[in-house]
């Protein structure tokens, strides 16, 4: 098992480079972060881009579809959109982007505040693989195979580590088969 | 560990000592309350005070059973098992089969054969939501929505959140209830989760004739002088006089109540400025409590309400989720013991024939 450091400052310069090239990124886009992880990398970006209106954040522990199995998160917050959703191009925000169950509570809970215009989806990490339903980021940082995983404390200092684990056959991804996979994204 | 179903020893708890049953204050742990008020906490939008409605308990099917009148907390009940996107039914025992001769234990199994997760009950007698929740299914929860003058946890739990609101922590507060002490379901509850979350004097004000035998004992200071009691007090509790409780006359009359214990301006000075004034309703305008203070700045009665949605959204979502962990442990408490039965059955020697 490999622990590899990445660098995150460098993946959030990247990060906002592609979210300027963006069409919604000239009609007054609002921000949402996803909490936790979401929500640290998702300040970072809201002042870097310099985004008007305020940060907004979202707890989806109320809307997870696995309730009935793992019950309630015990850290549950109240979620703070302090604006209104309805006719908003809206850049959502996570840290990892996996299984896409995450992605599906946010756009519920987002849809139960208004109707956005739009919503752009912006992930730190897509961790490729295990997609269980279908959302791709329109934004990405940095793409992983499912059989690594990510560690991301915060919010400052902002760390990421990434844990290589061994593939079934034994090897492990490089770096430049990493860089092959973010350009064929 | 077997994975068979532990006999929990208080009956609101789970196998994992967490609540299954809503009866009582009595008996949790100040960590149970404080679950309940921070995830109240999550309900609100903090910039509007909204309740949003979340897809939380969908598809499960929660009954209300009001057998006594109710306006506030049968109204708060459904709004807040419709927030919860909650199936909900409400029984009106006026016309319910019980009248026909019905019962209880009857309706309550046939109520329950409707696929019924959860029971809300309200009932004159003491103990009724203790007597419901040894009979019903194991995977069915009871919430005790007032009994007799035992209980009445969930009004307790939105005056602990509504006093959290406006002061912060409870440790700190002196608080005084004012009333009729001895009828009254709401005190009793009330007190003992200002217990458990440790405030710092409890004063429980009233004439002698409303006020339980050995009040002492429950840790609070006893006065009947209105006007010591309420000197520096951070919180008024005000309580209904319970006229329909009352086997005897035990006050004079209203107005010599209101004369000796009624909240007034005035009296309400004697607090530290900025004490909040709460009455868990329905209130009785120039009995307990003058109208100009029911109505001033002082007054968080009607935000008593607004609250009482989101912490009996609390309420029944920890316990929904409660069920949930039990029946995940248990799941793999199970898995774990089988893995071990079928370890144990390959170690067994071959029988060889004789």
């Amino acid at each position: 098992m490999t622990h590899l450091a990445i660098d995150v400052n460098a993946l959030l310069d990247d990060l906002c480079q592609q979210i300027k090239t963006k069409a919604i990124f000239s009609q007054a886009p609002k921000m949402i972060g996803i909490r936790t992880g979401g929500e640290w990398i998702a300040q970072q970006l809201h002042q870097q881009l310099q985004i008007e209106a305020p940060l907004g954040v979202i707890d989806i522990a109320f809307y997870r579809d696995d309730f009935s199995k793992i019950g309630l998160n015990p850290t549950v917050q109240p979620s703070n959109i302090p604006w209104e959703i309805d006719g908003q191009h809206i850049i959502l925000v996570d840290d990892v982007l996996y299984t896409g169950r995450t992605i599906r509570a946010a756009l519920n809970e987002i849809f139960d505040y208004g109707r956005p215009a739009s919503v752009t989806l912006v992930v730190l990490i897509d961790r490729k693989g295990c997609r269980e339903l279908p959302f791709q980021p329109d934004v990405v940082g940095q793409i992983i195979h499912c059989h690594q995983t990510v560690k991301l404390s915060g919010p400052d200092p902002l760390c990421i580590t990434m844990v290589e684990q061994p593939c079934l056959d034994g090897s492990t991804l490089t770096h430049s088969e990493l860089d092959q996979h973010k350009e064929s994204a | 560990m077997s994975a068979a179903r532990l006999s929990a020893p208080n009956i609101q708890l789970n196998a994992l000592g967490k609540i299954k049953h809503f009866l009582t204050i009595e008996g949790l742990k100040k960590h149970h309350l404080t679950e309940i008020l921070d995830t109240a906490e999550s309900f609100i939008n903090p910039h509007t005070n909204e309740i949003k409605k979340v897809p939380l308990l969908r598809g499960k099917t929660i009954m209300n059973l009001f057998f006594e009148p109710s306006t506030r907390t049968r109204t708060t009940f459904e709004i807040a098992e419709k927030r919860l996107s909650a199936d909900v039914a409400s029984l009106d025992i006026q016309t319910s089969a019980t009248k026909k001769g019905e019962s209880l234990l009857d309706t309550l199994w046939n109520l329950q054969a409707m696929q019924a997760d959860m029971f809300v009950i309200r009932h004159a007698e003491s103990g009724a939501g203790h007597f419901f929740s040894q009979h019903v299914a194991p995977h069915v929860h009871v919430l005790n929505a007032g009994d007799g003058q035992h209980a009445h946890p969930t009004q307790a739990m939105l005056d602990m959140f509504t006093i959290r609101k406006h002061k912060g922590d409870i440790f700190d507060l002196k608080i005084a209830i004012v009333g009729d002490v001895l009828h009254s379901r709401v005190v009793r509850s009330q007190i003992q989760a200002l217990s458990i979350l440790e405030a710092r004097e409890i004063r429980v004000i009233g004439p002698k004739t409303l006020m339980p035998v050995n009040t002492e004992a429950l840790g609070v200071h006893v006065f009947h002088d209105i006007e010591a009691g309420l000197k520096d007090v951070d919180v008024i509790i005000m309580v209904r006089l319970q006229n329909e409780r009352m086997q005897s006359a035990l006050i004079p009359s209203e107005k010599e109540f209101f004369k000796l214990y009624g909240l007034t301006e005035k009296r309400l000075a004697l607090a530290k400025p900025d004490a909040i004034v709460m009455h868990p309703g329905p209130i009785n305008r120039g009995v307990e409590i003058d109208s100009a203070v029911a109505d001033g700045p002082q007054s968080v009665i009607l935000e008593q309400v607004t609250y009482g949605i989101a912490v009996r959204m609390a309420v029944m979502s920890i316990i929904m989720s409660n069920a949930a962990q039990l029946a995940q442990h248990e799941a793999e408490q199970l898995a774990l013991a089988t893995q071990e039965s079928t370890q144990s059955d390959t170690l067994l020697p071959t029988e060889t024939n004789a």
